[in-house]
């Protein structure tokens, strides 16, 4: 109790060098706040957008799909379990038929992954209802990326040729009725996207899909054979696998910023003592023992870190709601960092973030302030009332 | 404070330095007794031994030979704890460089070493204004160390090391950073402390001034007594 009074006099006794102090250990709490919460909003809403834009609330794949092995494609559709139809029919299950084509952006060849999806769909944000289902023409969307790479317009008139269930080659022209813009790869880059029914008719594989994407809605009972559920968790353990891996380089970042902050504790702790000697002699003439004096400096020391978690409150509080509330913009570049990028990022703070950068700071700080303290047990009393230095 | 009591003894005390491979030796057979309320110094020359002697009695060090006996305390053999338990209780400091605590204000230097003695809030802070008072700095209390004078951070350093109303004060050269006026103010404080309160007193000092208000010289040269004199009256 003694050490804290005395502490806390000899703090703000010191008044502007313990002020500086203070602000820099603040600065740390928040930024450390402030980036963490940062990380954590964008893979909060890269996983909301692969929900959003690819896996829906779960799925049925046909038992032979294999996304990652595309020549498995042609054996993987299935008929669309009869239970489910009403439910397709009101959009809340878009069943999806998938295949491998080509087109010829340019004079080029380039293979793609041509899907089929309901144009009344309400499963997915892509932009289905733009797509004319039953016009002479077969009308197609593609996304962003997609465009940017093949020069594709709105409008455009784009071949494709592809094999149909017996092996067929076969090819017609889809004109491009929408391009949509969406932070997920995964179902725009080498994607062309058109009605269900016309896939259906082009493979001659009515009432067929590859799989089958649910919304909100809970699967009905059905027969379930030739089809494999696929829940949430299995459908973004890939997105859940990207986010451990960012969250260990922002732990890194972490740890940069922390390190900064102990530094300048450190110093002033190293200067403070080597400064402090007769202070430090003289307490011990006045009947301090020099483990009270070890103790007062290192209770010193982390105090900083206390006073830094109050004046990062005052500042910090407005400034990391106001940051949550109105999110941050993010600028383009950042879109071709891989991972899909909002242009808005709303960062999230999680108290137990906030809990853990406190403790965190307050314990290195207390070991930081300790470890050029000891130095003082075995300081000379009477050599520290002169100033000597030792 | 009873006096004709002792409270200092000191025996057959040697103190050596390491110098180097050689050793240096800086008190060399001293024998002294000091009694309650005692009003004496050490004399010499520079480098006589009179600090490394007065740090002794002040437990802040440790005899090499011998014995220093400071309220019946065999200085060197008490543990630190117990050391820095009888300087807060029974010993006063009065330094050369006044060595006030420089982020404290006058009030909060005397009060220190009370507050290390958890007296309550109360009694401490009469204690302290008393002290201030006894030393003329009652309007002072709120200055810090760099706002006052050498006479006054003195003197604050007087009510500090007699705010506990100790057994021994111990002043090391205590005027030779005050001029002459600010000396003789802070000696006849002194004086009036040790009629009125019974404080032993020890200087250490080549200061005629200083000299010229002790009631018992003991003259140190190259580590040994060479005289000790009661001062009879002027
Ligand atoms: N810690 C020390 N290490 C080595 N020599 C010392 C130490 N302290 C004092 N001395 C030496 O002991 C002698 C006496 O010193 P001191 O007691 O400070 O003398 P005075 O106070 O009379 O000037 C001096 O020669 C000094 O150099
Ligand atoms: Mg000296």
């Amino acid at each position: 109790m003694l050490t804290f009074k005395l502490a806390i006099r000899n703090l703000i006794g010191a008044g502007l060098r313990t002020w500086l102090n203070v602000f820099v250990l603040s600065l740390s709490y928040v930024v450390i706040i402030y980036m963490n919460g940062m990380l954590d909003g964008w893979n909060r809403q890269a996983k909301t957008d692969m929900i959003h834009w690819d896996t829906g609330q779960g799925q049925l794949w046909q038992k032979n799909y294999d996304p990652v092995d595309p020549f498995t494609l042609q054996n993987s559709f299935g008929p669309i379990p009869g239970e489910l139809n009403n439910l397709v029919k009101e959009g809340q299950i878009a069943p999806v038929l998938i295949t491998m084509a080509s087109f010829y952006p340019e004079g080029r060849i380039q293979s793609i992954l041509l899907k089929g999806i309901p144009d009344n769909q309400k499963v997915l944000d892509l932009p289905t209802a733009s797509m004319i289902g039953d016009s002479t023409e077969i009308s197609a969307l593609v996304g962003k990326r997609m465009a940017q790479s093949n020069r594709i317009k709105v409008g455009d008139l784009i071949t494709l040729r592809w094999r149909d269930r017996n092996g067929t080659f076969d090819a017609a022209d889809v004109r491009i009725a929408a391009i949509f813009d969406t932070n997920v790869p995964t179902v725009d880059a080498g994607q062309i996207w058109i009605p269900l029914t016309r896939l259906q008719k082009m493979l001659q594989v009515p009432g067929e899909a590859t799989l089958l994407i649910r919304g909100k809605s809970e699967w009905p009972s059905f027969n379930s054979e030739g089809w494999v559920s696929k829940d949430l968790k299995t459908l973004t353990a890939e997105i859940d696998q990207i986010i451990k891996g960012k969250s260990f380089s922002s732990a890194v970042m972490y740890l940069i910023l922390l390190l900064l902050a102990m530094l300048a504790i450190f110093d002033t702790q190293v200067l403070s003592i080597f400064r402090r000697q007769r202070e430090i002699g003289t307490q011990i003439a006045l009947g301090m023992t020099r483990w009270q004096v070890v103790k007062l400096f290192t209770v010193e020391g982390a105090m900083h870190g206390v006073l830094a978690a109050i004046l990062a409150a005052i500042y910090g509080i407005p400034f990391l709601a106001s940051q949550s509330r109105f999110g941050i913009p993010m600028p383009k570049a950042t879109d071709s960092m891989g991972l899909a990028v909002a242009e808005k990022i709303f960062p999230v703070y999680s108290i137990g973030l906030i809990i853990i950068t406190i403790v965190f700071v307050l314990i290195t700080a207390t070991i930081v302030s300790y470890l050029p303290a000891r130095r003082i047990s075995k300081m000379n009393p009477t050599e520290a009332i002169r100033g000597r230095i030792q | 404070m009873e006096s004709n009591k002792t409270v200092i003894e000191i025996r057959n005390l040697v103190k050596t330095f390491p110098m180097g491979n050689r050793e240096f030796t800086a008190l060399n057979g001293i024998n002294l007794t000091f009694t309650g309320g005692e009003f004496s110094g050490l004399v010499g020359p520079s480098g006589s031994g009179k600090t490394t002697l007065l740090n002794i009695i002040g437990t802040l060090d440790s005899p090499t030979e011998g014995e220093a006996l400071v309220m019946r305390h065999s200085v060197g053999k008490l543990s630190q704890k117990k050391a820095a338990h009888l300087r807060n209780l029974k010993i006063g400091f009065i330094f050369q460089t006044f060595n006030l605590l420089p982020v404290y204000s006058a009030l909060e230097n005397v009060e220190f070493p009370l507050l290390l003695q958890k007296m309550n809030a109360a009694s401490r802070k009469k204690a302290v204004m008393d002290a201030l008072d006894w030393v003329g700095l009652a309007d002072k209390v709120r200055s810090r160390p760099a706002q006052m004078s050498g006479g006054e951070c003195q003197r604050v350093a007087i009510a500090r090391a007699i705010v506990k109303k100790p057994e021994i004060v111990l002043a090391d050269e205590p005027t030779a950073n005050l001029d002459a006026e600010n000396s003789h103010h802070i000696l006849q404080t002194m004086v009036k402390l040790n009629k009125e309160l019974g404080t032993t007193f020890l200087f250490a000092t080549h200061d005629e001034k200083v000299i010229g208000y002790l009631r018992r010289i003991i003259k140190l040269y190259d580590g040994k007594v060479s005289s000790d004199e009661i001062v009879t009256v002027k």
